[in-house]
């Protein structure tokens, strides 16, 4: 544990010389360091704890009376801190070589950027509410400026402002949240809330405040307004890190929040399905509607913590239904897609970086053809694509596969409960899937294939090696993972220990049986595997392998085409943002057509988040029509503000002297 | 002792009246060694090398240093007069007037230790007041500081009319707080006289960082 903890120390100390030193070369490289080795040393606790042995906690005294000032690593800490453990190292090589040596300095950059690894390490770690909230607050704040990175632009400061708010709103649910908890079990530190917490009163109305608290971090739909504004104007390691790591944290808080107050109760899991159900169909639906990169994948965030969270949900529904097989599928299959996720999620992050860096742009309509320059990038975006949309071989249909699981033996259990949840989850994750598919099919094939848009993306250039061997770790493990499905079973089996350790459920039956299905579903991702690289290499030896010829590629009969003609991305999605168009709500603005042989028309499209456009943006319009007259007593006048102070001064003395 | 606190209010009322820094510059200094006089009168039975500390260094910080600190940057920006306050001297006597009666009022009513002066807290607590006012309704900068020296003393003589135990180490501590504000409220009055050619406060918004509350163009110099 002491490791770990040094591992911390030691990255925000790489942040603060990062921070001293003038050159930025040398401020890279410093902070990489600090990153990759503080990672590694805490690896070792966090390596020790899932393979079984448990580590003593640090204490330490503080100033603060009646609690103890507590570190430790329960399995549900270490297996969240694994993602984390291998995002953070590959992202901070990543943004060294994508932040390049640019005229102004990179100290403060990397100091936060090092400050949100350490503090997202620290928030695992911390076992008492108090740390638990001040580490809280520096992972928002640092991960605000990380995303202020580009401030000049208005679009990104306007990001950061959102972003910014949004955290803190969900961090003062979360006050309210540890307040009650704190005051109704007399204790602040997680140890003694456990221990009292058949003294907890208002149990609904914790979960409500916590799932409301966590749940902006995490990005649940209505709360998720953040996500698509703050991703894509951050730098891409950045949204990397963010999008892969550090939204986890709200899920890690929800699930920490079970095994606090230990409420299992049926309602609980039906509110995380439906949560889940609703931020996956409309986190997929508004990605399909998207045209710029990033924001598209900041959507499909959102789709993703659905999954999630339909997956805790299915669990906690089997504690309260006492069946050990939703228990084991459900926690199973929402903790391993945290795992993929955040691989996956990153890969694509870095990609879309990797074609910005290269383009310069963002915006899918104007890039295309791809492929033939970017062959690095190209190939491990396709991977992750597959993996996001949870096509096989890849690790996102391992973990969706645990849930269709969850359902499928949650029909056999023969009671009404099991049967309703099952249709539910597994309809939804069919629909989810689908368009998650039509989505990527969209966003690889418009950018990737097909002939260049425009002369930035004829121009791209391919990324460097620093740049591509993150990506094609992170690709790898994609497939790693995939072929090693039977294997899941202990991975996510050592935090099912503190989420439902004592209900004294025995998953020995059901993980036998996952792991016989796996088994074979994993065979037979080897014998496509094989059969692939047969047909490659067939193609190879065939005479006719190596000659290339060159037409265009839409000829059919007309004499001049344009890279112009090709389909874009709005209009292959069309049918389907069509069919959910009174959700979407896009705006479509065309000029009209005059004459017999139009020359210039246009035609373009915009979808608002419809979150943000229809519940925040009238509270806040409310709340600022009510509060701004207030605003003319800052007057900015000098003698006006002392007239206040002296009338305040008057009054004390008055009432004091005369009541 | 009575004298000294009544001469200490007409003093104020003085500084109410008067139009120009130079006088009002002056009338404080004469508050500052009325101020030092008073803790030493005010236990001349039995003194201790405590209260003659407090003493010397209250009347020579608040009678001389300060006043000549204030003197000298009259000098330097050229400060001649305060020619439109927002609440004009005749007003502000009266206003001193109503002022005195209601610090009396809340002196009389306040619950103080028992060997406390009334006649002193009500003094010191019109010091205070007749500063704050002074603060709001004078437009030149340097009438803003004298206001607060006026307030400091006015605080400084609560400490003395309240109880004697006052830790003198506190009471140094203060008055060297109170040297390096006022100088350094005295070298910004200098720069500012500099850049902005005039010290008038309600002017100062042009220093803002934000457009919509300054209301007039900046006179740049």
């Amino acid at each position: 544990m002491e490791l770990m903890l040094l591992g911390c120390l030691l990255q925000i100390l790489g942040g603060l010389i990062a921070l001293a030193v003038r050159d930025n070369n040398k401020a890279s490289l410093t902070a990489n360091l600090s990153v990759w080795l503080g990672c590694a040393l805490a690896a070792i606790p966090v390596i020790s704890v899932l393979s079984g042995n448990s580590i003593n906690p640090v204490r330490l005294e503080w100033s603060l009376t009646g609690s103890q000032l507590v570190f430790g690593l329960d399995t549900l800490s270490a297996f969240f801190c694994l993602p984390f453990l291998v995002i953070s190292p590959l992202a901070a090589m990543y943004g060294r070589s994508y932040l390049g040596n640019p005229e102004r300095r990179l100290g403060s950059h990397w100091l936060f950027f090092n400050l949100l690894v350490a503090s997202m390490l620290l928030l695992l770690t911390a076992q008492n509410v108090i740390m638990f909230i001040i580490v809280w607050e520096v992972m928002a704040v640092s991960s605000f400026f990380l995303v202020m990175h580009d401030h000049e632009q208005e679009k990104v400061r306007k990001a950061g402002w959102t972003y910014l708010i949004a955290t803190h709103i969900g961090t003062i649910a979360l006050l309210v949240f540890f307040a009650i908890l704190g005051s109704e079990t007399h204790s602040l530190d997680f140890g003694g809330i456990i221990a009292n917490r058949k003294m907890i009163v208002h149990t609904g109305a914790l979960f409500v405040l916590a799932i409301f608290g966590f749940g902006v971090k995490a990005g649940f739909f209505p709360l998720h307004v953040w996500l698509p504004e703050a991703h894509p104007a951050a730098p891409s390691h950045v949204s990397a890190l963010m999008s892969g790591v550090m939204i986890k944290t709200g899920i890690y808080g929800i699930l920490r929040t079970i095994t606090l107050i230990g409420y299992t109760d049926a309602y609980l899991g039906w509110a995380l399905v439906i949560i889940g159900i609703i931020s996956g169909v409309t986190g997929v639906v508004f990605a399909l509607a998207q045209h710029d990169l990033k924001r598209l994948l900041a959507y499909h965030s959102v789709e993703n913590i659905g999954i999630i969270t339909i997956g805790i949900g299915v669990g906690v529904l089997g504690i309260a239904w006492k069946l050990p097989a939703l228990v084991f599928l459900g926690f199973g299959g929402g903790l391993l897609h945290v795992l993929n996720h955040a691989l996956f999620k990153s890969l694509l992050f870095l990609g879309a970086g990797a074609v910005s860096h290269g383009t310069g742009t963002l915006d899918i309509e104007l890039l295309g053809g791809l492929l033939k320059k970017m062959r690095w990038t190209a190939w491990t975006f396709l991977i992750g694509a597959a993996a996001i949309a949870g096509l096989p071989p890849f690790n996102g249909f391992i973990s969706e596969f645990y849930i269709y699981f969850a359902g499928i033996s949650g029909v056999r259990a023969f009671t009404p409960g099991p049967i309703i949840l099952a249709a539910f989850v597994m309809v939804s994750l069919a629909l989810i899937g689908g368009l998650a598919v039509a989505c990527f099919s969209k966003a690889f094939g418009i950018v990737f294939l097909g002939e260049a848009r425009t002369t930035k993306a004829a121009n791209v250039h391919e990324a460097d090696l620093q740049m591509l061997t993150p990506m094609v770790i992170l690709a790898g493990l994609c497939v790693l993972i995939g072929l090693a499905a039977p294997l899941t079973v202990y991975l996510v089996k050592a935090p099912l220990g503190t989420l439902a350790g004592s209900d004294g459920f025995d998953f020995t039956g059901i993980m036998h049986h996952t792991r016989t299905v796996f088994g074979y579903v994993a065979l037979i991702f080897g014998i496509l595997y094989i059969i692939s690289l047969v047909f490659y290499l067939i193609k190879k030896l065939l005479p006719r392998a190596n000659q290339v010829s060159t037409t265009g590629t839409w000829d059919c009969g007309y004499a001049a085409p344009t890279a112009r003609m090709q389909y874009t991305a709005s209009s292959f999605a069309q049918p389907l943002t069509e069919l959910f168009r009174s959700l979407l709500r896009t705006r479509k603005t065309s000029s009209r057509i005059k004459g017999y042989f139009p020359a210039n028309t246009e035609f373009h499209t915009e979808t608002p988040d419809v979150a943000k456009e229809g519940i925040f943006a009238p509270i806040f319009r409310l709340i600022n029509n009510r509060i701004s007259p207030l605003r003319q007593m800052q007057h900015g006048n000098l003698s006006g503000y002392l007239l206040y102070i002296a009338i305040t001064l008057i009054v004390l003395l008055i009432w004091k002297a005369g009541f | 002792m009575n004298a000294l606190a009544v001469l200490l209010i007409l003093s104020c009322l003085l500084i109410l009246g008067s139009s120009r820094p130079r006088v009002a510059i002056q009338v404080v200094a004469v508050q500052g060694i009325f101020l030092g006089l008073l803790p030493i009168l005010r236990s001349w039975e039995h003194l201790t090398a405590g209260i003659w500390i407090v003493g010397i260094s209250g009347l020579v910080f608040k009678g001389i240093l300060l006043p000549w600190l204030m003197q000298n940057v009259l000098q330097r920006t050229g400060i001649q007069k305060e020619t439109a306050p927002y609440v004009s001297f005749g007003t502000s006597l009266l206003l001193g007037i109503v002022l005195l009666a209601l610090s009396a009022w809340i002196a009389v009513n306040l619950q103080l230790p028992a060997d406390a002066s009334p006649v002193l807290t009500a003094m010191a607590m019109f010091l205070v007041l007749v500063g704050l006012f002074l603060m709001m309704s004078r437009r030149k900068a340097i009438m803003q500081t004298l206001a607060y020296l006026v307030m400091e003393n006015g605080v400084y003589a609560l400490g003395v009319s309240i109880s004697l135990e006052f830790p003198y180490l506190v009471e140094l501590g203060i008055l060297l707080d109170i040297f390096v504000g006022v100088f350094l409220m005295g070298n910004l009055l200098f720069h500012l006289d500099r850049e902005l050619q005039h010290t008038d406060v309600d002017k100062m918004t042009e220093l803002s960082d934000l457009q919509t509350i300054s209301s007039e163009p900046g006179r740049d110099a």
